[in-house]
């Protein structure tokens, strides 16, 4: 079974965002990215079920300019054993990169389809249920386990009532939450020998191209900004103050 | 105009989250109608047409519906959504899951976690777990699908008098997925969601043990109880618990935050609290810098000492 990760370039999620002051979007220039958390941690878990013996490669899979090859090739360090990189400057939908991803799965046969639930950038969630969609397939999303038993896999799913178990036939689309794994360190030798793995670079058009008239983005604001209240001694205090807001 | 919303339910009670979703319709304007997907729904049904605002509910039941099952949901939402204008759900994990792979079926992309509308096509929304807030418009030529915020609207009140039709399903189950169990950590306290109060715990209460501090001045104050990820992750509390970027996001009237650092993932989940106080031994802990009332102490002196003077 072949595994494809999709792997988003995002800002790294320790670097504080600042919104551009002519609110065209926010501020990435001279910014630190990395590989959006929740796709790192679906690379993780394919390749464990590929050290597991329950599949022979691991595929990562980024759309975007020639920058995301810094990314693609963090993957190839973890342990990925080639890479494809989708080549556009454009800033793409997520209905279009479902159409991408759903098209290379076809194109490789994979078992998986394995994304992160989101990307924190634009924190849209969509890309994993429409990938499904388009293809088909299968989704579980939110995945905290992943269970791969033959032709079926059993996902455990975070959801608002709490854990919810669903059992799909592959292939299938599967997007990780946070607690399914910590992702390993890279070491520096892996990272040698990441440069020496294979790095397509295939067009969107090869993949079926543009999904049509998508949903256009205007201004950008900071959001209103809590400020700091007020500090009290100690909780006799505390409950007083309450009490006077009319809380208790 | 009109709007097609995609209730939430357990299969005997609607979730508050659909009367948020039908306030933030009712923005938007134009005939409100709500689909039902279950199995023996008569009772979610007539609890969704009692909602202020709704025009007609739509009950689609069959077996196959009564698993939340977004391959089988999507296609009933789908199949439904002919002759509306927008197409709307809530942005819980149900919604999440349904709403954009019914997107992807009707060939459009979707709106998440609206928290503003400033047109019938026009919506802000929360983007870098809210550090942004943008501006987006949907194009004339296509159904405006959308997921609702739930922290953003207030529920729409009871008093309604919306009509109840069966709708029949239009597909079949998928036989690729299954259903197998939901396993939920929920006790009788009340809903995080929509508590009016919430006491969340962190890190440094230590372990489960000690996590009952936190249930217990929950219980003086008759509130939800939340937790940071760290809690979650170190697993003194169930998942369902988290407050922020990944885990839900909430809006009590007071929200208490003992033992939280205060990262941005988890101010993100409390950014429309009333009131939030915290407590925390390091004053300079960046919980401070957004809390309304702090009070820098050792939770496990001052946790006890509130739960006393709230006798
Ligand atoms: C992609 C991503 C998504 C995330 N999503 C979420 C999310 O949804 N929700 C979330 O919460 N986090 C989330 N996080 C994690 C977040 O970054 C923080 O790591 C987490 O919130 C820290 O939890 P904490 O405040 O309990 O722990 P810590 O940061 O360790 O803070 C513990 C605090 O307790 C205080 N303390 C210690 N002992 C005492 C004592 N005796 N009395 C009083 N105070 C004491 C300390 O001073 C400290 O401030 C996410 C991270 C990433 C990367």
């Amino acid at each position: 079974m072949k595994i494809l990760v999709g792997i988003k370039r995002a800002v790294d999620y320790n670097v504080r965002i600042r919104v551009r002051s002519d609110g065209s979007g926010v501020e990435t220039d001279g910014v630190k990215m990395s590989i959006n958390p929740f796709d790192e941690i679906a690379l993780e878990e394919a390749l464990r079920i590929k050290e597991a013996g329950k599949a022979e490669e691991v595929i990562v899979v980024s759309i975007g300019g020639d920058e995301v090859q810094q990314q693609l090739r963090t993957g190839l360090a973890m342990g990925a054993d080639r890479a494809i990189q989708v080549n556009t400057d454009e800033a793409l939908q997520p209905l279009t990169v479902a159409r991408i991803f759903a098209a290379l799965a076809e194109q490789e046969h994979a078992g998986i389809v394995f994304l992160g639930k989101q990307a924190i950038d634009d924190d849209s969630n969509q890309v994993g249920q429409m990938t499904a969609a388009v293809w088909g397939r299968p989704q579980a999303t939110f995945a905290s386990k992943v269970d791969i038993d033959g032709a079926s896999a059993r996902v455990t799913r975070e959801v608002d009532a709490g854990l919810e178990t669903i059992e799909i036939d592959l292939p299938a689309v599967i997007t990780s939450d946070l607690r399914l794994n910590e992702p390993r360190f890279v070491k520096l030798p892996d990272i040698m020998k990441a440069k020496r793995k294979p790095l397509d670079v295939v067009t969107i058009d090869a993949l079926g191209g543009h999904a049509g008239n998508g949903i256009s983005a205007g201004h950008h604001a900071a959001p209103d900004a809590r400020s700091r209240g007020i500090m009290v001694e100690d909780a006799a205090a505390l409950v007083g103050e309450l009490k006077n807001r009319g809380l208790l | 105009m009109s709007i097609l919303i995609l209730a939430e339910h357990d299969g005997s009670q609607l979730n508050p989250a659909t009367a948020k979703t039908i306030s933030c319709a009712a923005a938007i304007g134009g005939a409100i109608d709500v689909l039902v997907l279950g199995d023996a729904i008569d009772s979610v049904a007539a609890q969704a047409a009692s909602l202020q605002g709704v025009n007609r509910v739509l009950a689609t039941s069959a077996p196959h519906l009564a698993a939340p099952l977004a391959v089988n949901h999507a296609a009933e939402l789908a199949a439904a959504a002919d002759g509306y204008s927008h197409l709307l759900g809530p942005s819980s994990t149900y919604g999440k899951d349904v709403i954009p792979h019914a997107a992807a079926l009707l060939g459009v992309n979707q709106v998440s976690d609206i928290m503003a509308v400033d047109g019938p096509r026009a919506f802000k929304r929360p983007i870098y777990a809210g550090n942004a807030i943008v501006d987006v418009n949907v194009p004339d030529d296509q159904i405006v699908v959308g997921t609702a915020r739930t922290a953003s609207w207030k529920a729409a009140s009871d008093g309604g008098s919306g009509s109840v039709e069966a709708r029949p399903a239009a597909a079949e189950a998928a036989a690729h997925t299954r259903f197998v169990g939901l396993e939920s950590g929920g006790g009788d306290r009340p809903d995080l969601q929509t508590a009016d109060v919430v006491v969340s715990g962190g890190r440094a209460l230590g372990s489960s043990e000690n996590f009952e501090l936190i249930y217990r001045l929950a219980d003086k104050l008759g509130a939800g109880v939340g937790a940071s990820r760290a809690a979650v992750d170190a697993g003194y509390v169930p998942n369902d618990m988290q407050v922020g970027q990944t885990g839900k996001i909430i809006a009590p009237d007071l929200y208490l935050a003992v033992g939280i650092s205060g990262a941005i993932q988890h101010l993100t989940g409390i950014k429309d609290a009333g009131t939030i106080v915290a407590v925390n031994k390091d004053a300079d802990a960046p919980i401070f810098e957004i809390a309304d009332i702090g009070l820098v102490g050792d939770l496990f002196s001052v946790v006890p000492e509130l739960e006393q003077l709230l006798d």
